[in-house]
């Protein structure tokens, strides 16, 4: 059985590298594929846990993290496409002003 | 054994998001982000937790993937992030503010109790007991769940409707 430390330090890394995708890049979608990518680091590390501890309530956890991340990219690219039709752009160095 | 899946299935996690990151198409962003979360089920699997990895597979991979790649087909920003950055020093910043964060947060997950060898048993994780948790103790949460996704289905509808 593989330690669980090696699934955590592996979920670190994963958050790490959404952090410098959200960083550097300059693309609202691919800053949003970073979110994503940090939630599934987290998720992995809420199992990692869970398991450690003998217990199913890390997946339980996991499971309503999906559902957020669902909604959360639904109506963030809803939004992104809404931007995209009023400026016909995108940049998020542009954005500074979140009306219209 | 184990430990080899978990070692293929860890550099097909870390590269493909190191693709995620350097690729400039967002499309290509887009399908490492599916390999990604593919190999992050396959994880789920040497976890022994079966019905994460298959809602992983459906939700992940297959629902916020397709939405990904549907985002990219309506919006065509094919030639998004050529043409000079504007705050390109505070690209340059960012990788070492990236790196410290990396150094913090192992720092602070060696001083979680993880050392020493684990429990002997492993709870199964198969739908039978995420299924006994979610109908029980996690109830009200997940009826709360439903809420919140119909509240995203209307502010979506909102808000891609076109203005008359």
């Amino acid at each position: 059985m593989v330690p669980e430390s090696y699934y955590v330090a592996l979920s670190a890394v994963l958050f790490s590298m959404g952090v410098l995708g959200v960083l550097v890049r300059r693309n609202p979608l691919v800053i949003f594929m970073s979110i994503e990518m940090m939630l599934n680091a987290a998720n992995l590390a809420l199992v990692a846990f869970g398991q450690r501890h003998n217990t199913a309530e890390g997946q339980a956890l996991v499971f309503f993290v999906m559902c957020v991340a669902a909604a959360e990219v639904a109506v963030g690219l809803a939004i992104i496409v809404v931007i995209f039709r009023l400026r016909r752009r995108l940049s998020v160095d542009e954005l500074s002003v979140m009306r219209w | 054994m184990r430990l080899a899946a978990f070692v293929i299935l860890a550099a097909l996690v870390v590269g493909s998001a190191a693709g995620l990151i350097l690729k400039r198409n967002p499309i290509h962003g887009a399908l490492f982000l599916v390999l990604n979360l593919a190999s992050v089920a396959g994880l789920y699997l040497t976890l022994r937790a079966e019905f994460l990895a298959t809602a992983q597979v459906i939700v992940y991979a297959g629902a916020i993937a397709v939405l990904f790649v549907f985002a990219i087909m309506v919006l065509i920003p094919g030639k998004v992030e050529t043409g000079p950055d504007p705050l390109r020093g505070q690209r340059w910043v960012a990788v070492p503010l990236a790196g410290a964060f990396l150094v913090l947060s192992a720092l602070m997950l060696r001083s979680v109790a993880l050392k020493g060898p684990g429990p002997a048993t492993h709870v199964p994780g198969g739908i039978e007991a995420v299924g006994r948790l979610l109908f029980t103790d996690y109830l009200f949460p997940f009826e709360v769940t439903s809420f919140l996704l119909l509240a995203a289905i209307v502010g979506v509808l909102t808000l891609a409707k076109r203005k008359a």
